[in-house]
């Protein structure tokens, strides 16, 4: 194992990191519109991630900067390529920023509704877009020679890549919900809970659709699985942690259910990440031209500096997440000093 | 239009909206510090009711902060992907380091900084605002860090096989540490107190000018003053002067567009203000005698190189860059005598609380603070062009080479009217924090202080669990 392998696999695990933490807080404002109905229930739910949906938004940023400090090529040819995608995504990410902090701050109702509205939406569009994303990774894209890519916005909606970007929203929605379910009560509780098994069961049918697509027309992972057959325990211990979640979910037992949900969506990008290994960029105009962990590494001079960084730092970040995740544990509730 | 250009304009315009908030957060946050241990010394409840209201109005500075800074991260990789190809190994480094060390101290403790006046007591409040303020100074840094590395790099070499040519680190020490960073970080760092104190000022003689609050504001000004005088001054004297001589020694044809020095001589003068004329290499204006070569070598005689003495090197925009820089530098000149007219006045008898006039220039001074933060900002970007990095790689070479002009233009556009609502947003929330004022501590301390915890033991107790679960 190289260098760069190791940090495939650390860049892999901040990636699932980010989606776990900020995915639930995206769920939330996906349930956002639907299933929080009146000011305070708004505001329960904007004060159940109030603490942590900023910490949460970190893990993309540290995703950014260590793709470009470890996979320079990566990070340019992915960020220039997928240009007016990922402005589309910093356009979502200030707004939800923004409705998020704003909200509140005026007692008007139609303040209020509007910024619901855009909180409800940009959370929809950066779960959509992420998705896009990735099954734009997974499918691979245009790269040419210099390792440019070529392709313009509509290019990157195909259906593949937009049966991606639904099955993220269900996903997302469905892990929100487990989350809300251990920091709401009473009526709002149970209407969460009412919801929540259609939204498992969308997510499960829509990441069906996902494997049957793959296995169908992404050849490049299908063959990585035949021919290695074991990493086959990745996805399949994502089925079992949704089942696992599923059945919390029916006892009661919200905490493991939503281990269990933060179990599956990082293996489900583990999965993903297996299944494209070496490569990092999958070129469809030729595999001479696909950016993989060797050849779009930094020297390893600089990957290991990044790894102290990391084995410095990390401890650190580790410790006061949790922190602040015991802190302000247990249920959320509306008063002065809040959203 | 050429995409190039679209997207220097907008980096410069992002980057520079940004910049107006990451200096208050750490200014600010500075103070706010610093009221957290007065109260912690005296007990005084009017600190503890500042506290409050100025941490709700570090909440918005920040989220504007944090919404507009995730957008410098990604635009390296997205319009400038050629650079991003070329500085990675180097540049990227640093700015994993910035989320590893900065972002997650901010993120994790801003929720306990802004909802934790009623959750925490004020020794653990305190030291999440100090964790904050810490982050916010930690990014700061490392960006410093990989910026001073584009004005003078070392501590690398370029690798072309196999392609692309990339600059590979050769010393972590030599990268972190280049001639320029440490000069530039304290003139960074002391300019962003200065905006944080000349805020709390601002606000302060808002107050005493409106008769509102009148208890408050008089404490909290007469806080802000000693330090707005010691940062002023020191950061012209001390701090700016050293990043002077450091931008001499290192990049002396960069001093001499910021001066519009063209013949290089001893004695050689100080614009205070002037006009370059680049087609007739003349540079006119009133100027003080042998105050450059004073401040560059501390000795009058001393010979300052000027452009003829760099024939053939690419220049910046001479006047463009003389005209920021001395923005800066009149500005930053300028606060010195407002800091020591209200130290003045505040000595003799308190006059200044009754001064109107000089509280007024008082309110206005933030704003022209910022003005000569970003100044300074764009003196230290423009005086590195064409360079993106510095005698290195060429700003053109760095371009995404497959963007089209449209794409930036329609992206250019976005952040126009994205940031043109941000500012309208922030401004007018922030307005309604002033006006609205420091609430009465009965109204903002919903529960009583002696039963939070104010230790880590306290914090992690099981006996406590319960108490603090069921706040209201």
């Amino acid at each position: 194992m190289t260098l760069s392998d190791v940090w495939f696999v650390l860049f892999v695990l901040i990636v699932a990191g980010y989606l776990i933490l900020d995915g639930f807080d995206m769920g939330v404002g996906i349930l956002h519109l639907p299933v929080a109905r009146t000011d305070t229930e708004r505001r329960t739910f904007l004060n159940s991630i109030g603490p942590v949906w900023d910490g949460n938004e970190v893990w993309l940023v540290l995703a950014g900067g260590v793709l470009f400090a470890v996979f320079p090529l990566v990070y340019a040819s992915l960020f220039s390529g997928f240009y007016l995608a990922f402005m589309l995504v910093l356009l979502v990410m200030i707004l939800r920023t923004v409705a998020i902090e704003f909200r509140s701050k005026e007692q008007s109702p139609r303040w209020r509704s509007a910024w619901d509205t855009v909180f409800w939406a940009a959370s929809v569009g950066l779960a959509t877009l992420l998705g896009v994303a990735f099954g734009n990774v997974l499918s691979g894209v245009p790269i040419n020679a210099d390792g440019n890519i070529t392709v313009s916005l509509l290019d990157l909606l195909t259906p593949f890549a937009l049966l991606v970007g639904a099955t993220t929203v269900a996903m997302f929605a469905g892990h929100g919900a487990i989350y809300l379910v251990m920091k709401t009560e009473g009526e709002l509780q149970e209407r969460v809970t009412r919801a929540l098994p259609r939204l498992l069961a969308a997510f499960f049918v829509l990441n069906t659709l996902v494997v049957v697509a793959m296995v169908l027309f992404q050849q490049q992972i299908t063959e990585r699985y035949l021919d290695e057959v074991w990493p086959i325990i990745f996805p399949a211990a994502a089925l079992v942690a949704l089942i696992a979640a599923w059945t919390f979910v029916r006892r009661g037992r919200t905490f493991p259910a939503f281990v269990c949900s933060s179990a599956m969506i990082g293996l489900l990008i583990v999965s993903g990440a297996i299944g494209i290994y070496p490569n990092l960029l999958i070129s469809t105009t030729d595999p001479a031209y696909n950016l993989t962990v060797s050849n779009a590494a930094s020297a390893d001079n600089t990957l290991t500096v990044a790894l102290i960084i990391a084995v410095i730092g990390m401890p650190f970040v580790l410790l006061y997440t949790t922190g602040v995740y015991y802190i302000f544990r247990g249920k959320a509730t509306v008063d002065s000093d809040g959203y | 239009m050429d995409p190039e250009l679209l997207s220097r304009i907008q980096f410069a315009f992002t980057a520079s909206f940004h910049f107006i908030f990451p200096p208050i957060s750490m200014g600010l946050g500075l103070m706010l510090v610093v009221i957290g241990i007065i109260y912690l010394r005296t007990k005084d409840p009017k600190w503890r009711q500042l506290s409050f209201f100025w941490v709700k109005v570090y909440g918005l500075v920040f989220a504007v902060g944090v919404a507009t800074g995730v957008v410098q991260e990604f635009e390296f990789g997205m319009n400038w992907a050629d650079y991003s190809r070329f500085v990675g190994n180097v540049f990227g480094s640093l700015l994993a380091a910035e989320g590893v060390f900065a972002f997650f101290l901010e993120g994790g403790f801003l929720g306990l900084m802004l909802f934790g006046g009623n959750r925490l007591g004020p020794r653990l409040w305190l030291f999440a605002t100090l964790m904050v303020v810490i982050g916010a100074h930690f990014s700061a840094l490392w960006i410093i860090m990989a910026n001073s590395w584009m004005q003078t790099p070392q501590g690398y070499e370029i690798v072309s096989d196999p392609a692309p040519a990339r600059a590979v680190m050769t010393d972590f020490w030599e990268v972190v540490f280049t001639p320029s960073f440490m000069p530039r970080i304290l003139h960074v760092f002391v300019a962003s107190w200065t905006a944080g104190a000349a805020l709390m000022l601002s606000v302060s003689a808002w107050y005493l000018l409106k008769k509102r609050h009148l208890d408050l504001a008089r404490s909290n000004f007469a806080l802000a003053l000693p330090f707005f005088i010691v940062f002023t001054i020191g950061n012209v004297f001390l701090f700016g002067a050293n990043q002077a001589i450091e931008v001499t020694q290192e990049q002396p044809l960069k001093l001499a567009s910021m001066e519009g020095l063209w013949q290089g001589t001893t004695c050689a003068p100080l614009y205070i203000v002037g006009w370059v004329d680049e087609a007739t290499q003349t540079t006119t204006g009133i100027s003080i005698p042998c105050l450059l070569s004073v401040l560059a070598y501390f000795n009058p005689q001393a010979y300052v190189q000027g452009l003829n003495d760099f024939p053939g090197d690419p220049t910046p925009p001479i006047n463009l860059l003389f005209q920021v820089y001395h923005v800066m530098f009149g500005l930053g000149s300028l606060f010195v005598p407002i800091g020591l007219l209200g130290g003045l006045l505040f000595a003799w008898k308190r006059r200044i609380y009754e001064t109107r006039w000089a509280l007024w220039l008082f309110v206005v001074t933030v704003f022209f603070v910022e003005v000569a933060i970003i100044a300074g900002w764009w003196t230290a970007e423009i005086g590195r062009q064409p360079w993106v990095v510095y005698n290195v790689l060429l700003t053109a070479d760095g371009h995404s080479p497959l963007l089209t002009a449209t794409e930036v233009f329609l992206s250019l556009g976005m952040f126009v009217i994205l940031y043109a609502l941000l500012l309208a947003l922030f401004l007018y929330l922030l307005n309604a924090k002033i006006q609205a004022g420091p609430e009465p501590l009965e109204e903002v301390e919903t529960v009583d202080m002696s039963s939070l915890p104010d230790t880590f033991r306290d914090v992690f107790r099981r006996r406590d669990r319960a108490d603090v679960k069921e706040q209201p």
